[in-house]
């Protein structure tokens, strides 16, 4: 057969996850199927074995009960000393969290996975302890029974009569990097306990006997024979799937299982989760949110969160679909999504509505065509309807009411106006429109109680008898059944249509303010100005303070953003926000996680990992979260970590391309340089070793003549040094432009007598205007534009040429030239020669930096630099500064003469 | 070579520019004693007593500023920075702490001495007390006692301000004073950051005492440090 090639995403993926194993530690869960087998005596039996292999064993926590085998076995072994925890005034010993992670051992003993934690502890369960431990990087040895476990655990109910409250989930057994089955056979077991080698809490001591019944016994035997077998299973598949061996499953084969609030949503739940771990298929829970549902209680809303979280911590995507017939939405969605199995319970409502509003169980079936469906014991997805307006204020029921009344009132009075001129049927549709009127406007029973009181009226005032509510012709009961059946129907269907508009507005209004939180998030690239805004729009729509931490470049977090919507953390808040940080994973008030807290702290998590953490404080301080809120703090807080991501990515390529510029920079400098040096440099040698070898061979001409190049080259290395610095530290924004009022003449004079001799081959006129006024400028940066101008003209103009420097003032701009009357620029050249690395033709002259840094400078002074060529032969240099604003005010002095 | 001639201490890391001042300051006569750190220096200061600090303000051990701080705790000596430093803010630091001139790297040895007998003669002035009575510089006479101007022996008419600030560059001829120090002088210290004051009135003096003021011969502008009175006695 031919081989297959492994798919090389799958790879991928399990090399990622292969490495994020290796560095967290190992997990190896000794498994039974019920208490007594001896797991506990299995571990420690294994951390024995570990240790005499030279490995470092730590028990974090062991329960003996007092068993005397299992005590001894704990000899030689260190012990992490537990904690005490006070609950209602008795002492609990709990497992010390803290001092193991500060211990952190390579492998360390934690007994009964399933545990539940003292109250005030940092994690509700465990599990949760062992999952930090194992973040930590530390390796975990415990023990669990198949009962506890999360989707065997309604069938352990089912075999044993006992529900087991402490559960664990599935994904740990999966996480496990080994599984020791601990097997003993019931006889043996039942023969353990008489001997009285099984501990048995004292207090449920009927409970358990019954527990420990043979039949019993075996079907637990056999179900964690079967969950250890699936795993090895599994192992299998994926070595399969390793080595390319065969496909795994059809491409894309989806299950999907569909709940609601009702609790027996929870078995379909395990059912979809064994079928799909059977199958090894990715599974779906999907929840349709009918139009009637648009006010679920608030105890529907969180069991069917309960539902949702419970499916998601078993593997499954969660979904909600909205939609108007609930069947239709189920099998568009499981067609989108290829799904191949749908799983669904058996309805348990009256049949009648079946038949009255159609099965929505049926209409899947039938709709389903290549998908199979499964119905299984337990609620169909169906909405549980509440009384729709429960949660509304009784006040404004009343008023509903009332405004019933006066609608029917109203329809009577007009009805009687109408009467003597048409017909009564005519009449009756007008007590029609009032129930639409009211079906629009209020609620369920106002609706019904509209309809009911229109009938009644319309009996009252027009069928005779009139005002009474006998009837004379039986046929007019008919006519009210009608009438009524009419006006049910029609209220029913305004009602419905008006709240799934209502819904839709909620969800609207939600994902509008996600939205424009969103976009105003685009706009912005500061870390401050982004947590502004989250903390801005999540304190508007959750009423609640919040807290923006972000994490610096050293990954510690620092709280962003000031104002009245912000609440500051306090030392254990912020262990609370670092835990959040650290572990990726909401915590805080309403959570598993550390529950104490004040307010609830999600992690800003995006691609590259967590950002920072929002926390959000309640109003009133202590209120939770609903489940559905919570899922929007979650949208928000993944909103804002895209964000903060995306300015720490900016910022990060800013860095990058800054530092690519200075690279480029620096190598252009380099090579261009490094000629430019060499040439001073081959001359100053030259003169030097001659001067040296040679000294009594050469006159005194001559030796003057070699130290002149020497000193010559040297002052021309030195401008040459001077530029490149120039030009880098003002690239690198190491210059700050200092600008100060001052007179011209004042740096002209300063750059002058810096050239000193250098000047000396060109006659200089410096004609300056009486009247110029004082300009802004920084007089050091100044200075070296003169400086460089004036190089420039003395290196490309032959000796003897005269230059001429000046100034003029129009509109706030004072204009300074240079001329020359050297050759000229070559045309198209103009522009080109303020750019870096640029040399005239002909001379040696320098690096070519002089007039590019000139336009540096000018441009930072707001001004801007050219070249001419001048009537008569010869360049002018020019550049604006401009003289806007006012000089500092300068008190005047008055004109006293010096002398005695 | 006479051997009273006044006794420089070198504090410079560079053993290349040691050997450099070393000839140069020999051959004109001056006796020398070298220290490459600012610990060393301070310590021959303190035993040698010399006439004249030469100090490199890039010392590996301690910045140049302490060491004129220290300096200055108890000693006058003129002390004349040298730094290869651009940063002109580090010279006017070490000024304003007391040193009395700079020199940038890389300069040449005319220019070190002259600001080597500038120095000396400001100091051996302090000493002795003496205050001649007219000041000459080529067509500039300033008489102090009568307060009078001249220039090319025309008088000409200074405003009080303008005569204050003359007189404390003449004061100071042919060392750099940086704009605070002249503001303080001047104005008082409560002026010490109003350096357009400085400029303006430094416009009027440069227009009254030179032809070219683009091209002064007196009132030479240091940017970013400050002023100096060009003193050239010998040329």
């Amino acid at each position: 057969m031919e081989e297959r090639r492994p798919d090389p995403d799958q790879l991928l993926q399990r090399a990622r996850d292969e490495d994020e194993r290796k560095r967290e530690g190992q997990l190896k869960i000794f498994f039974g199927a019920a208490p007594g087998v001896g797991k506990t005596y299995a571990m420690l039996e294994a951390a024995r074995q570990k240790k005499r292999q030279g490995v470092e064993i730590v028990v974090g926590l062991v329960e003996t009960h007092g068993r005397k085998e299992t005590e001894a076995l704990l000899e030689g072994l260190e012990i992490i000393p537990r904690r005490n925890v006070e609950y209602r005034g008795t002492a609990l010993k709990e497992f010390d969290l803290d001092m193991a992670l500060r211990r952190t051992p390579p492998i360390i003993l934690v007994d009964e996975l399933a545990h539940t934690n003292a109250p005030g502890s940092r994690h509700k369960k465990r599990w949760q302890d062992i999952y930090e431990l194992l973040g930590a990087g530390i390796s975990v040895y415990t023990t669990v029974n198949v009962q506890h476990l999360e989707s065997l655990n309604d069938v352990v109910a089912q075999i044993t009569q006992i529900s087991v409250r402490e559960t664990i989930p599935d994904f740990l057994l999966e996480r496990a990097d080994e599984i020791e089955l601990i097997d003993l056979p019931p006889d043996d077991l039942l023969q353990r306990m008489k001997e009285g080698k099984v501990y048995l809490p004292e207090q449920a001591a009927a409970a358990i006997k019954n527990f420990f019944r043979k039949g019993n016994l075996i079907a637990l035997r056999e179900l964690a024979l079967r969950r250890t077998a699936d795993r090895v299973d599994e192992q299998m598949q994926d070595y399969r799937q390793d080595k390319g061996i065969s496909d795994i499953w059809p491409a894309g084969e989806r299950i999907m299982v569909c709940i609601g609030s009702n609790p027996r949503s929870i078995r379909l739940i395990h059912a979809a989760r064994r079928l799909a771990a059977v199958l090894r298929t990715e599974w779906i829970a999907v929840h349709v949110e009918a139009p009637s549902q648009v006010h679920p209680s608030e105890q529907d809303l969180r069991q069917l969160a309960d539902h949702m979280r419970l499916a998601e911590s078993l593997g499954a995507e969660a979904v909600t679909l909205s939609g108007q017939k609930m069947s239709e939405e189920i099998i568009t969605y499981a067609r989108s999504r290829n799904v191949s199995k749908i799983i669904i319970g058996k309805p348990t409502h009256a049949r009648w509505k079946d038949k009255l509003f159609g099965s929505p169980l049926d209409e899947i079936v039938r709709g389903s065509g290549d998908i199979d469906v499964y119905v299984i014991s337990g609620d169909i997805a169906e909405p549980h309807a509440h009384a729709g307006s429960s949660s509304r204020p009784r006040s404004w029921r009343k008023r509903e009411f009332a405004w019933s009344i006066f609608t029917v009132a109203g329809c009577t009075g007009i009805a009687r106006i109408m009467f003597p001129y048409f017909e009564r049927l005519d009449v009756a549709m007008i007590y029609l429109l009032g129930v639409v009127l009211i079906s629009s406007r209020t609620s369920k029973w106002p609706a019904l109680f509209t309809t009911i009181m229109s009938v009644a009226a319309f009996d009252f005032f027009f069928v005779p008898p009139f005002y009474t509510f006998a009837v004379s012709d039986a046929r007019y009961f008919i006519t009210f059944l009608v009438m009524f059946l009419v006006s049910f129907v029609i209220s029913r269907l305004t009602l419905r249509v008006r709240q799934q508009a209502e819904a839709a507005r909620f969800r609207e209004r939600r994902t509008a303010a996600l939205y424009s939180m969103s976009r105003e998030l685009v706009r912005e690239r500061s870390t401050e100005r982004l947590s502004e805004i989250a903390i801005r729009h999540m304190s508007e729509i959750f009423g609640s303070q919040v807290a923006m931490l972000v994490a610096d470049e050293g990954g510690r977090l620092v709280q962003t953003g000031k104002g009245d919507a912000v609440f500051t953390l306090d030392q254990q808040e912020l262990s609370v926000a670092q835990w959040v940080f650290e572990h990726r994973q909401a915590a805080g008030l309403g959570t598993d996680t550390l529950p104490g807290a004040k307010a609830i702290y999600l992690p800003l998590v995006a691609s590259s990992g967590a950002v920072g953490v929002a926390g959000v404080l309640p109003k009133n301080v202590g209120d939770g979260f609903e489940p559905e809120q919570f899922h929007y703090l979650e949208a928000f807080a993944n909103q804002t970590a895209i964000a903060i991501e995306r300015s720490f990515l900016g910022a990060a390529a800013q860095r990058a391309l800054l530092k690519a510029e200075t690279e480029s920079l620096r190598n252009t400098l380099l090579s261009s340089i490094s000629h430019d040096l060499r040439t001073p440099l081959a001359a100053i040698t030259g003169a030097a070793t001659t001067l040296l070898e040679n000294d009594a061979a050469i006159d005194t001409v001559g030796r003057l003549d070699l130290l002149q190049t020497v000193r010559e080259e040297a002052d021309h290395l030195n401008r040459i040094i001077k530029n490149v610095l120039d030009m880098t530290r003002l690239e690198s924004g190491a210059i700050q432009v200092n600008k100060e009022w001052q007179a011209l003449e004042e740096v002209i004079g300063a750059a002058v007598n810096r050239l000193g001799d250098r000047l000396n081959d060109h006659p200089l006129t410096v004609k300056l205007p009486g009247n110029l006024p004082l300009i802004p400028f920084d007089s050091l940066l100044m200075e070296q534009v003169l400086v460089n101008l004036f190089d420039n003209a003395i290196k490309y103009t032959p000796t003897g040429t005269p230059l001429e420097l000046s100034a003029s003032e129009s509109f706030y701009t004072v204009t300074v030239e240079l001329a020359d009357r050297g050759p000229g620029i070559p045309s198209g050249e103009e522009e080109h020669i303020f750019d870096k690395f640029v040399r005239g033709r002909g001379t040696g002259g320098g690096v070519g930096l002089g007039l590019a840094i000139c336009r540096t400078i000018i441009a930072a002074h707001g001004g801007k630099i050219w070249v001419e060529n001048r009537a008569g032969g010869g360049a002018v240099f020019r550049f604006t500064l401009s003289t806007a604003g006012l000089p500092p005010a300068q008190q005047k002095e008055e004109e006293e003469i010096t002398g005695l | 070579m006479p051997e009273d001639k006044e006794l420089i201490l070198l504090i410079e890391d560079e053993p290349q520019m040691r050997r450099f001042l070393r000839i140069t300051l020999q051959t004109q006569g001056y006796r020398l004693v070298e220290a490459a750190t600012a610990q060393e220096g301070l310590m021959q200061a303190t035993t040698r007593n010399p006439d004249i600090v030469l100090l490199d303000l890039g010392l590996p051990d301690m910045d140049g500023l302490e060491v004129t701080k220290r300096l200055r705790e108890w000693a006058q000596t003129p002390i004349i920075v040298i730094s290869a430093r651009e940063q002109e803010q580090d010279k006017v630091k070490a000024l304003d702490a007391g040193a009395d001139d700079y020199l940038t790297k890389p300069f040449n040895a005319g220019e070190l001495l002259a600001r080597i007998r500038v120095a000396l003669r400001h100091a051996a002035r302090q000493i002795t007390e003496q205050n001649e009575p007219v000041f000459t510089l080529r067509n500039l006479r300033v008489d102090l006692a009568l307060r009078q101007v001249f220039v090319d022996d025309k008088e000409v008419h200074f405003t009080p301000i303008e005569y204050k600030l003359l007189m404390v560059l003449v004061r100071h001829a042919g060392k750099v004073i940086t704009h605070s120090q002249l503001l303080k002088e001047v104005w008082g210290p409560a002026h010490v950051n109003e350096v357009q004051y400085l400029r303006v009135y430094m416009t009027q003096l440069r227009h009254k005492l030179e032809n070219d003021p683009a091209r002064p011969r007196f009132l030479i502008n240091e940017p970013g440090i400050g002023y100096r009175l060009k003193y050239d006695p010998e040329g």
